[in-house]
């Protein structure tokens, strides 16, 4: 019995008319609840997103004007204007260069210190662990100013310009997702067979040999996981991109706020570059979102 | 074939809440579903460790250095300077070489703490706020999450599109989300007035959401929708680890599906809450990005989080001393109730997960 209950459930199993029903099948009272209740957290949910996408799609007057659910006129135009109105690929040039960096920076990093947590006993193991993620705690406004600080001052001695540059922020951004991405990753490694990098080891690989050829393969997955997370956390950070960067290494965190001017606030161009700017992400993130589950399951939930 | 009835679902999740650095698949029944999914289910043999990988060597060491580094650089440094910062009277004179800043002792958390004084009472205002923000947003958000999780947990069609486009929220950068809302917002082009007003007619003239004291539910509205699929995600995620065996033994001895969430689901999520719950509520307590992208630099009185607090009096009046007296303040109280939490949290059980 417990066999045709694992399988995915057959479509007959479902129908609560049929007579024999699993014994695990809810009742039809709460089939009802849960279709209301998922519908109104659905609409919830998608308003928004309908809301960015037939905006995007109306002429200026449009949106100027009373909101309408079915656009009166219909138009790609902000889709052209974006690029114009602001310096929009440049902004996007800078969140590409400054998220990508950073994520793969972090994963890196993350691996190495994810390895030496679930591979080796040593002196202060916990300590780290729980430094490392209480690190999270830390108001973000409390390190903002100092860092701002310090950026200013190596700048002002060694002329390495940290303030206002890429790179500062790549290093900010890194530290950021560093606890969440070793922490899912020591819970990915966990879950790999100690056996198999042992036996490679055995076999003449050195530790890091072990790492590369067994554990970073094996554990793509929840590589892939943890990038992504950590993209999409430089990618949506608001308050140190507002602070640390300057006309030219605006990231689009800020350089979307452009299309308010003094007198219009061009609001289709505006959900338009939201738009365009939201996609990669969201695709990225709804192609590997299994994997997020399963380096959850793995890692972080136990 | 089917386990014995259990009373005591608690146990098998007990188990599996094992701290994350020690052996914890093997302290699991070989009948619980649950370590099947971890990746490929392959089970460790129960050999004792081999004594040639306890090496006692700095290679750990040297792996951590990387990590350790960095956190101490934008982190703990920073963090370390900021308590220093908090002593002095760093105002713009002294941005160059903020060394020179006047020492000032306690000047700063009086001011911060003087409840009579505007600065004071400012701060005092924006806490309130914060913690009703904090609190409504929390709890909505878990609410939703863990509610929409267990709606979604048995199969039916359409439950994989679902689950997709919930997650949109969370994969969504949060500025275009927010900007997005903001729009939504506005007094006279905005859907929700177009709504309320127009359509429904619950509200007899337009009303303002993003000034004024309507901007409170504003902000907790944009947030929940922004937090709410992560608590979606984790519960998710924790109650895919539930053994199958446990509703149907349930089922047959005549549990219905209330009793079934009640004696069986919510007491498995008990260790992923622990975490969930502390997580939402650092995160929502220090949020930046939903009250600055959605009022700007300056947020209505109603909707004054102390994060865009801080940053306001620090960056507009340049007055780095005491904006890092207040940050201090925060991160006290955001330790405070993080031990008190976790104290509480862990009582009775052996160990915390964090």
């Amino acid at each position: 019995m417990s066999s045709t209950s694992t399988a995915p459930h057959s479509p007959a199993a479902q129908r609560p008319a049929t007579v024999h029903r699993s014994p695990t099948a809810p009742p039809r009272s709460f089939i009802w609840t849960r279709r209301v209740l998922l519908t109104l957290v659905l609409i919830f949910t998608l308003v928004p997103v309908y809301v960015m996408i037939s905006s995007s799609l109306k002429p200026l007057g449009d949106v100027a004007g009373k909101f309408s659910w079915i656009p009166t006129g219909f138009t790609v135009r902000p889709y052209i204007d974006i690029w114009s109105t602001i310096p929009l690929a440049r902004y996007f040039m800078n969140s590409l260069i400054v998220a990508g960096a950073a994520s793969v920076c972090s994963v890196v990093v993350a691996i190495f210190a994810a390895y030496a947590v679930s591979r080796y006993r040593f002196r202060g193991k916990r300590v780290f662990t729980v430094a490392v993620l209480s690190t999270q705690m830390v108001p973000g406004i409390l390190f903002l100013l100092p860092l701002f600080l310090i950026f200013v001052n190596i700048g002002n001695s060694t002329g390495l310009s940290l303030y206002g540059s890429r790179g500062g922020l790549i290093l900010t951004y890194l530290t950021f997702s560093l606890p969440f991405s070793i922490w899912m990753l020591i819970g990915y490694f966990d879950s790999i067979p100690k056996d198999l990098d042992e036996a490679a080891m055995t076999d003449g690989c050195g530790p890091l040999g072990a790492l590369f050829r067994i554990i970073v393969p094996a554990a793509v997955p929840g590589i892939i996981a943890v990038t992504l997370y950590a993209f999409m956390t430089a990618w949506g950070e608001v308050l140190f991109a507002s602070v640390m960067t300057n006309d030219t290494t605006r990231t689009l965190a800020v350089g979307l706020q452009g299309y308010s001017t003094q007198n219009d606030v061009y609001w289709n161009q505006i959900m338009a570059a939201s738009l365009v700017v939201s996609v990669p992400v969201v695709a990225g993130f709804l192609l590997l979102q299994r994997y997020l589950v399963a380096g959850l399951t793995a890692g972080a939930v136990k | 074939m089917t386990s014995p009835p259990s009373p005591e679902p608690q146990s098998v999740t007990r188990g599996s809440a094992a701290p994350l650095l020690l052996e914890s698949t093997s302290q699991l029944p070989p009948a619980a579903g649950g370590d099947a999914l971890k990746s490929g289910g392959a089970r460790r043999p129960r050999t004792p460790r081999i004594p040639d990988r306890i090496r006692r060597g700095g290679l750990p060491y040297l792996l951590l250095l990387p990590a350790l580094v960095l956190e101490l650089l934008i982190h703990i440094l920073p963090m370390v300077i900021g308590i220093v910062m908090s002593f002095r009277g760093l105002t713009q004179f002294f941005i160059r070489d903020w060394n020179r800043a006047p020492w000032t002792g306690l000047h700063n958390f009086r001011i911060a703490v003087d409840f009579n004084a505007p600065i004071g009472e400012a701060l005092l205002h924006s806490f309130y706020v914060t913690c009703a923000f904090t609190v409504l947003a929390v709890g909505l958000s878990w609410l939703i999450g863990t509610g929409v999780a267990i709606l979604l947990q048995e199969d039916f069609r359409g439950r994989g599109l679902l689950r997709t486009v919930f997650l949109i929220p969370y994969a969504l950068p949060a500025y275009t989300a927010i900007i997005t809302w903001a729009f939504m917002f506005q007094r006279d082009n905005g859907l929700v007035n177009h709504v309320l007003h127009d359509q429904l007619g619950i509200t007899d003239k337009p009303s303002f959401w993003l000034i004024g004291d309507n901007s409170f539910y504003a902000l907790v509205i944009v947030a929940v929708w922004k937090s709410w699929p992560f608590a979606f995600l984790m519960v998710m995620a924790a109650l895919q680890n539930i053994p199958r065996e446990l509703y149907e033994a349930a089922a047959i001895d005549g549990a219905g599906m209330w009793q079934q969430i009640r004696k069986i689901t919510l007491p498995s999520l008990r260790s992923v809450n622990q975490v969930l719950v502390l997580v939402l509520f650092l995160w929502t307590f220090n949020d930046f990005n939903t009250p600055y992208v959605l009022f700007g630099k300056s947020a209505p009185e109603a909707a004054d989080l102390v994060s865009i607090h801080i940053y306001q009096s620090s960056f507009d009046t340049w007055n780095f001393g005491s904006g890092s007296a207040m940050s201090v303040l925060l991160l006290l109280f955001l330790l405070l109730v993080t031990a008190v939490y976790l104290i509480f949290t862990s009582r009775g059980r052996k160990s915390a997960d964090v």
